[in-house]
C-alpha cells in the first residue's frame, strides 16, 4: 500500500514539474538576433582574454616587441569587429 | 521496497521516452514550450531515479536478502561502510549507478545552458535522455536491482574481498561520473551539428563539463591505480588491463579536446577536429562502460555477463554511425575562419600535442581490442601484453612530456625562433645537465627513463621560469612583493597556470612511473620464520607469523573470517629501517562442498599489502601463507566431519584451532618483496594535478562574465563609444 501511494506521488510531482511550461501562458518568441547575441558576447569575452593573454606573453618574453604590436593590433582590430556588431545588434533591438 | 525500486524504473523510463518526443517535437516544430518541457523531464528523471538509487542502497545497509543483488554481492560478514559501496559491485547496480549519475550530471548541464542555444540544448536533451533510456531498459529487461527471490536467503555471499578496500568505495563512482560527463559534451556536440550551430558558443557551454569529465576520469584512474598496487599481490600499478585502459582512451581524447578547444575559441579553427574529438571521447566513454559490463574480454574488473553485450554494441554502432554522418555531412559549415600565422606557435604546439594524444589512444585501443580483432580475423583470441603497449607508448609519452614544456614556452600566434631559443635554453640545458649528472652519478643507463627524467628535467624548467617570469612581470606593474605576486598572479589567469600546474604534476608523475619500473627490485622467495632475503640494498626478515580469527578482529577491517601474516623486520646496512605486517585474509564462500568448516575459509584469498613508504622509495611486501600442510588440511577435514553446517560457532572454534596450530608450526611461506624508487612522486604527482585542475576549473569564467555584462552595460549607456572605450578597458 505504502509502495502505491508513493509511487503515485512520485508520479504527480513528475507530472507537475514536467508539464509546468505546457501550463504556463506562452510567452513572446525570443528576438532573432538573440543567438548572434549570445555568440558574440562569448566571442568578445574570449578576444578579451586573449588581448591579456598577448600582453602577459610580452611581458613574460614570449613575444617581441614589433610581434606583440603587430598581435595586439589585430586582436583590437578583430575586438572592435565584434564590438561594432554588438553595437549595431543592440540599436536594432532598441528600434 | 523492491516494488518501489521497480516502479520507479518504469517511470524513469517513460520519462525519457516522453523527454526525448517533447524535446524533439519542441525543436522541429519551434515550440520551445515543448522543449523546456523535455528539460523538465530531466529534472523530473533525476528525482526518480535519486529514490530508486536510495531504496537499493537502504536494501544493502539493510541486509535485505530478498533483493537478488544484496543476496549475491553482499553478507552480514560484510563491514557496513564496504555494504554501502556493494550497491555498485553488481551489475545491476552499477547500471543504476550510472544511469543515476548521468541523470544528475545532465540536469545540471541543461540547468546551466537553460537561457543559451536553445535548439542545441534540445537535442542535447533528447540525446542525454536517450543515453539514460538506454541504461534504464536494460535494467528493465536485463539486469533488474530490484529482482526479489522469496524466501530470502539467509546469508549472502559477500562483497568480492577485492574491492574492499577504502578507495575502491569512492574509484567506480569517481569513474562513473566522468564517463557519464563525457556524454554531455557529446550531446551538446551533437546538438550543435544537428542545429547547424558550429559557432564558438556550443564549444563554450561544453567547456567546463569536458573539463569536469577529465578531471573525474583521471581522480578515478589514480584512485584505481593506488588500489592495485595497495591492495592487489602483484605489486604494480598499471597492468595495461583491458578495463584500465578503457578509462584511459576517452581521457586521452578528452585531454586533446580541452586543448584543441582553446584553438576553435580564439582562432575559429579545428573546428572537424573538436567534433570529432568531442564526439570520439564520448563513444570512448560508452565502450569503456561496455568492457566493465559485458564480459567480453578479459579482465580483474570486468564484473559483467555476456548478456549485455549485444544492446552495448548496437548504441555503440548507432553513436560511430551517427556522429560520422554529421561531421561529414555538416563539413561545410566546419571550416576553418583562421590558417595558422606561424608553423612557431603554441596553436602548432597544440595540434602536435594532439596528434600524440590521438595516437596514444590509438595504440592502446589496437592493443585492448587486439583480441577481439584477432578473434574476427583468424579465428582464435591472441592478445598482447605490456612490453607491447611499453615499445610504442613509452616514446609518445616522452614527447607529450617535451610538448608540455615547449608549449607554455611559445607564444600565441606567432613567435619567433630568437624568442623560442631565449626562451628554452636554460630549461633545455636543465634537462641535458640532469641526464649527464644522472650518468655520471652511475644511474643504471636504461634509456627511456633517462630520457624521462631529462624532459621531466626540461618540463620543470620551462614551467618554472613560466611562474618566475610572470611574477616579474606582475611585481613591474604593481610593485606587490613575490608571495602575494603569484597569487595575484595565478588569480587573474587561472586556466593558464592552473594548465602550466596540471602540466607539472604529469610530468612528475610520469617520472614516478619511469623511475619506479625500470629501477625496481623485485624477489618473491619462500622463507621460514628466521629466515631473510635481500631486496636490492635492503633485507627482510622473516621474524614470526601472525594469525587473527573472526571477521571482528580482522585488522584489516575487510570482513575475513581468517588472516595469516608475518612480522617483517627490514634493514638496511644493518640498520633498522621498517617493521611491516603484510598478511592475507580468507573468506567465507558460499560452496557448501567446502564443509563447514572449509567453507568458512574457502572464498578467494586476498593479500593485504604491508609496505614502508617514503619520497625516495618503497619497500612493499606480500605473503602467501601455505594453507595446504598435512597437518592443517587434517584439521580442516575432521573438523568437516563432526561440525554440522548448522553450528558456525564450532565451525569458527576450529579455524581458530587452525590458525594456532599455524602459529605453533608455521610452515615456509611465499612472500613478494619490492624496493621501488619514487613511487610516491606518483601519487604526489597526481595530487599536483588535482591541485591544477581545481586551479584552472575553479570560476573565474563567472569574473570574466561580470565584466563583460558590466562592460555591456557601460556599451549600451554610451551608444557609439561603447566599442573603443570596453576596449581601453581590458
Amino acid at each position: 500500500m505504502l509502495v502505491a501511494i508513493v509511487t503515485v506521488l512520485l508520479l504527480g510531482i513528475a507530472i507537475l514539474v514536467i508539464s509546468a511550461p505546457l501550463r504556463a501562458t506562452r510567452s513572446a518568441p525570443e528576438p532573432d538576433g538573440d543567438d548572434e547575441l549570445a555568440a558574440l558576447g562569448i566571442a568578445r569575452e574570449v578576444k578579451y582574454r586573449e588581448i591579456r593573454d598577448a600582453e602577459l606573453d610580452y611581458r613574460t618574453g614570449k613575444l617581441s616587441q614589433a610581434d606583440y604590436e603587430t598581435v595586439d593590433a589585430t586582436l583590437r582590430s578583430e575586438a572592435l569587429s565584434i564590438l561594432d556588431r554588438l553595437t549595431e545588434l543592440g540599436e536594432q533591438d532598441a528600434d | 521496497m523492491a516494488g518501489l525500486g521497480g516502479a520507479c524504473l518504469l517511470l524513469a523510463l517513460a520519462v525519457c521516452v516522453y523527454g526525448i518526443g517533447a524535446s524533439l517535437y519542441g525543436v522541429r516544430r519551434s515550440r520551445p514550450e515543448f522543449s523546456d518541457s523535455g528539460r523538465r523531464a530531466v529534472y523530473a528523471l533525476a528525482g526518480i531515479l535519486t529514490v530508486a538509487f536510495a531504496v537499493l542502497e537502504i536494501a544493502f545497509l539493510r541486509n535485505d536478502f530478498t533483493f537478488n543483488a544484496v543476496a549475491d554481492t553482499s553478507s552480514r560478514t560484510t563491514p557496513g561502510f564496504y555494504r554501502a559501496a556493494a550497491v555498485w559491485s553488481s551489475q545491476e547496480g552499477s547500471l543504476l549507478l550510472w544511469a543515476w549519475l548521468s541523470s544528475l550530471w545532465s540536469s545540471l548541464a541543461l540547468f546551466l545552458t537553460r537561457n543559451r542555444m536553445r535548439d542545441v540544448a534540445s537535442y542535447a536533451t533528447a540525446i542525454l535522455l536517450g543515453f539514460a533510456g538506454f541504461f534504464i531498459s536494460l535494467m528493465v529487461f536485463y539486469a533488474n536491482p530490484f529482482a526479489t527471490t522469496r524466501p530470502a536467503p539467509l546469508e549472502g555471499a559477500g562483497l568480492d574481498p577485492l574491492l574492499r578496500f577504502p578507495t575502491m568505495m569512492i574509484h567506480p563512482p569517481m569513474l562513473y561520473s566522468g564517463y557519464t560527463l563525457c556524454t554531455v559534451p557529446f550531446a551538446f556536440g551533437m546538438g550543435a551539428l544537428l542545429a547547424r550551430r558550429v559557432d564558438a558558443e556550443w564549444i563554450g557551454a561544453v567547456r567546463r563539463f569536458a573539463f569536469a569529465a577529465w578531471f573525474l576520469l583521471g581522480v578515478g584512474i589514480l584512485l584505481g591505480a593506488r588500489w592495485s598496487y595497495s591492495e592487489l599481490g602483484w605489486g604494480g600499478y598499471w597492468g595495461w588491463d583491458a578495463v584500465e585502459n578503457a578509462s584511459l582512451m576517452p581521457w586521452l581524447t578528452g585531454t586533446a579536446f580541452l586543448h584543441s578547444l582553446m584553438i576553435q575559441e580564439k582562432r575559429g579553427m579545428l573546428k572537424v577536429w573538436n567534433a570529432s574529438l568531442v564526439l570520439a571521447t564520448g563513444t570512448l566513454a560508452i565502450m569503456g562502460t561496455f568492457l566493465v559490463r559485458s564480459g567480453i574480454l578479459n579482465s580483474i574488473h570486468a564484473f559483467g555477463g555476456q548478456t549485455l553485450g549485444v544492446p552495448f554494441v548496437c548504441l555503440i554502432a548507432v553513436m560511430i554511425v551517427g556522429s560520422i554522418y554529421l561531421v561529414v555531412s555538416r563539413r561545410g559549415m566546419l571550416r576553418s575562419e583562421h590558417r595558422l600565422d606561424s608553423l612557431l606557435s603554441r596553436e602548432s604546439i597544440f595540434m602536435a600535442n594532439n596528434l600524440v594524444l590521438v595516437g596514444l589512444c590509438f595504440v592502446i585501443f589496437w592493443g585492448t581490442y587486439f583480441p577481439l580483432i584477432s578473434e574476427a580475423l583468424t579465428g582464435h583470441e591472441a592478445s598482447v601484453g605490456p612490453p607491447w603497449f611499453d615499445r610504442y607508448t613509452v616514446p609518445l609519452a616522452l614527447i607529450l612530456v617535451l610538448l608540455s614544456g615547449i608549449g607554455p614556452a611559445i607564444a600565441w600566434r606567432r613567435a619567433t625562433f630568437a624568442n623560442a631559443r631565449r626562451n628554452l635554453l636554460v630549461p633545455a640545458l636543465l634537462g641535458l645537465g640532469t641526464v649527464a649528472l644522472l650518468l655520471v652519478g652511475g644511474v643504471p643507463g636504461d634509456p627511456g627513463a633517462l630520457a624521462m627524467f631529462g624532459c621531466g628535467a626540461f618540463v620543470i624548467g620551462c614551467i618554472g621560469q613560466e611562474f618566475q617570469r610572470g611574477v616579474r612581470a606582475r611585481r613591474a606593474m604593481s610593485g606587490e612583493v613575490p608571495p602575494v605576486a603569484l597569487l595575484a598572479l595565478v588569480r587573474r589567469n587561472r586556466r593558464r597556470y592552473g594548465g602550466y600546474i596540471v602540466h607539472l604534476g604529469i610530468v612528475v608523475l610520469f617520472v614516478g612511473v619511469a623511475a619506479s619500473s625500470s629501477f625496481k627490485h623485485s624477489v618473491e622467495p619462500t622463507l621460514s620464520v628466521g629466515q631473510s632475503s635481500k631486496v636490492g640494498a635492503y633485507t627482510v626478515h622473516y621474524v614470526r607469523p601472525t594469525a587473527t580469527v573472526s571477521p571482528a578482529q580482522d585488522a584489516a577491517h575487510t570482513g575475513s573470517t581468517l588472516a595469516l601474516g608475518a612480522v617483517l623486520d627490514v634493514t638496511k646496512n644493518g640498520r633498522h629501517v621498517a617493521t611491516l605486517y603484510p598478511s592475507e585474509g580468507f573468506y567465507a564462500s558460499d560452496e557448501p562442498s567446502q564443509g563447514s568448516v572449509g567453507s568458512l575459509i574457502g572464498g578467494q584469498p586476498v593479500s593485504h599489502v604491508a609496505m614502508d613508504a617514503g619520497v625516495t622509495r618503497d619497500v612493499w611486501s606480500a605473503i602467501a601463507p601455505d594453507l595446504e600442510t598435512p597437518q592443517l588440511k587434517r584439521i580442516v577435514q575432521i573438523g568437516n566431519k563432526t561440525i554440522p553446517f548448522a553450528r558456525p560457532e564450532d565451525a569458527l572454534i576450529a579455524v581458530a584451532f587452525l590458525a594456532r596450530s599455524y602459529l605453533q608450526h608455521p610452515p615456509p611461506a611465499q612472500f613478494h618483496f619490492i624496493v621501488s624508487p619514487l613511487v610516491m612522486w606518483i601519487w604526489i604527482g597526481g595530487l599536483i594535478v588535482i591541485g591544477g585542475g581545481l586551479i584552472a576549473i575553479w570560476p573565474s569564467g563567472l569574473a570574466l562574465r561580470r565584466r563583460a555584462r558590466a562592460l555591456a552595460r557601460a556599451e549600451s549607456a554610451q551608444p557609439g563609444a561603447g566599442a573603443e572605450q570596453g576596449l581601453a578597458r581590458v
